[in-house]
């Protein structure tokens, strides 16, 4: 089989997957699962490709979902406004983090975007209008278009797939550009990449932006598929958990993020009555993960297949 | 007024020891075996809850606490380092923070499962109770005790480290640990205790926090994320300059809860992010 031949088998599995998806599970969970994966995709842009490990993604995710829900329920505005919010307050708040953070590099990244989260996530407890520990409820999924109504399990879930497979095309789109190319040369050497002209700080943050602005997008669609904006989702463990996902299915891996997202979420679906055991069993497959398993499962399986044929 | 003023600023005094405590551990954990301990606040949440079931189970008071809690779990960090953390050597040090941020999530869920969220007291111990009237402020002798002792500890590290033999090993290991290898000092060892003492220093700020916080499980992760902040606005270059953020920082925030109480609990990163526009190596940092 030739390489495009066994990409394109693979994506058309992928996507036969995810038509049928809605009839084998509980909708709600495979809509949850497909916003997940499009949160680890977007952060695997960043981690997996430009070789920036941000520990504050749960900021755009949360803030994003904050966004659209406020401007549905209070203003009134349709479900399309209440994406694009998102996706600006994510990028909004990707510019203005990712600009003070790019000025450090490594694991002082790691520390600023972690910290960046932190005050977002104190900003909605203090912040009245976000209902504290309650969350943000009743946000209204609306009418796509003013037609479709998407209080309607399948029309909503095919709504956030088409989302899905659109913006997980830009980041396919994004990884084999140019700029993908030059984001790898920066991963691999930042020193050659700046001598050979390209400005590196404005390329990091473009990434970063792009990928905040995908998380908030993940953030609205999955605010108007649970109907509400709440704190975990800017807490720090929500930043740990993309990192597990897309370290899981292997960081710089095209796909392996979404195969995280699918495991991560099985996990915390079907394990959620052990309480806080999730938590201790998510820390340990963590330390398996970086001890054994850094290339991921999809890593692991490209490698495979490459040394069989 | 002021009696308010110095009340806030002393509660920042010793939310800064604590910073300058755990920053200082961090620093000197990073510096020589370039690992970004994300447990580090696992280990002061440790420190604090083997003083409180030493106390509540066995009956052992504060001052044995004191030594043995701080002594297991540095015994604890040196088995992580043997067993885990050295299986990481030679990699992008990124791996080193996911591999600690794992086994704090994995102890935190353990202490959660077993506890509660709810928190627990532990009692100021006999000798250290009561309180001193500075004429413009009440002084709890065991505050006072924590900012004392915390400050002891830090200097006493920072003259061990800068003025004694084992200090120039480690400080020739942080530079180029090869090389010290190479002149025939056990640097494998020298790693594994360096960062047993690292945990201990943090296990002992957890046994003198346990009667001024509510011994949580989360106590860890609250404070470890505010102590990064810190050290970014520091710079993990020199020791003094972790000491001196910390205990600034910690001051900054009790005067922020004075004056203006709803930025308190954020200021530290509004700080990071100043320092950040204007000096982005950090105060006392080196670009790297």
């Amino acid at each position: 089989m030739t390489v495009r031949a066994r990409a394109v088998l693979g994506y058309g599995l992928l996507v036969g997957i995810g038509l049928a998806a809605p009839f084998l599970v509980y909708p709600v969970f495979a809509m949850n699962v497909l916003c997940l994966a499009l949160f680890a995709s977007a952060f695997n842009l960043l981690l997996g490709y430009a070789g920036l490990l941000s520990f504050g993604h749960a900021a755009f995710l949360g803030a994003a979902a904050y966004a659209a829900g406020y401007v549905t329920r209070e203003w009134g505005l349709p479900t399309e406004a209440g994406l694009l919010a998102g996706v600006a307050v994510g990028a909004g708040l990707g510019l203005g983090f990712g600009a003070l953070a790019i000025r450090r590099s490594g694991i002082y990244f790691a520390m600023i975007t972690l910290g960046f989260a932190q005050l977002v996530y104190f900003l909605a407890i203090e912040i009245p209008w976000t209902g504290g520990e309650d969350g943000f409820q009743g946000i209204p999924r609306g009418k796509l278009l003013g037609v479709l109504n998407l209080d309607r399990p399948l029309v909503m879930y095919y709504f956030v797939y088409a989302i899905f497979l659109a913006a997980f095309w830009l980041i396919q789109r994004t990884i084999a550009s140019p700029f993908g190319h030059v984001l790898r040369a920066i991963r691999e050497n930042e020193p050659r990449a700046l001598s050979l002209g390209y400005e590196v700080s404005r390329y990091k943050l473009t990434a970063f932006v792009l990928s905040a602005a995908l998380s908030g997008l993940a953030g609205a669609l999955r605010a108007f598929v649970n109907q509400f904006a709440a704190l975990p989702d800017l807490y720090w463990h929500t930043s740990g958990n993309v990192v597990l996902m897309t370290l899981l299915g292997g960081m710089g891996t095209v796909t392996g993020p979404s195969v995280g997202a699918l495991l991560v979420g099985v996990l915390e679906n079907y394990l959620a009555g052990l309480g806080s055991w999730v938590t201790v069993i998510t820390g340990t497959v963590f330390v398996l993960c970086v001890l054994s398993f850094r290339r991921g499962i999809v890593g692991e399986v490209r490698a495979l297949v490459k040394r069989s044929f | 007024m002021t009696q308010a003023l110095f009340g806030q600023l002393l509660v920042g005094l010793i939310n800064g020891s604590f910073y300058a405590l755990l920053s200082l551990g961090l620093a000197i954990i990073f510096g020589l075996l370039d690992v970004v301990n994300f447990a580090h606040g696992a280990q002061y949440m440790l420190g604090a809850y083997l003083a409180w079931m030493g106390l509540t189970w066995l009956g052992i008071g504060y001052w044995v606490a004191l030594f043995a809690a701080p002594a297991a779990v540095g015994i604890l960090g040196m088995a992580v380092e043997r067993l885990l953390l050295r299986r990481l050597r030679g990699l992008d040090n990124l791996y080193g923070l996911l591999l600690t941020f794992g086994l704090a999530l994995a102890v935190e869920g353990l202490f959660r499962q077993g506890f509660g969220i709810s928190g627990n007291s532990y009692p100021v111990p006999a000798q250290l109770t009561g309180a001193k009237n500075l004429g413009f402020m009440v002084l709890p002798i065991y505050r006072a005790w924590v900012v004392v002792a915390s400050l002891v500890v830090c200097f006493s590290s920072w003259l061990v480290i800068e003025k004694t033999r084992l200090g120039a090993y480690l400080r020739a290991g942080t530079e180029n640990p090869r090389m010290l290898q190479a002149f025939g000092v056990n640097v494998p060892l020298m790693f594994t205790v360096t960062y047993g003492f690292g945990a201990a220093l943090a296990a002992f700020a957890g046994v003198m926090a346990a009667p001024v916080y509510q011994v949580t499980p989360t106590m860890g992760s609250q404070v470890i994320i505010v102590v990064f902040a810190v050290v970014v606005i520091g710079g993990m270059g020199s020791i003094l300059g972790a000491i001196v953020t910390g205990l600034g920082l910690g001051l900054l925030e009790g005067a922020a809860k004075f004056f203006w109480p709803e930025i308190s609990g954020t200021v530290v990163f509004i700080a990071m992010a100043l320092v950040l526009l204007l000096r982005p190596a950090g105060l006392f940092g080196r670009q790297r």
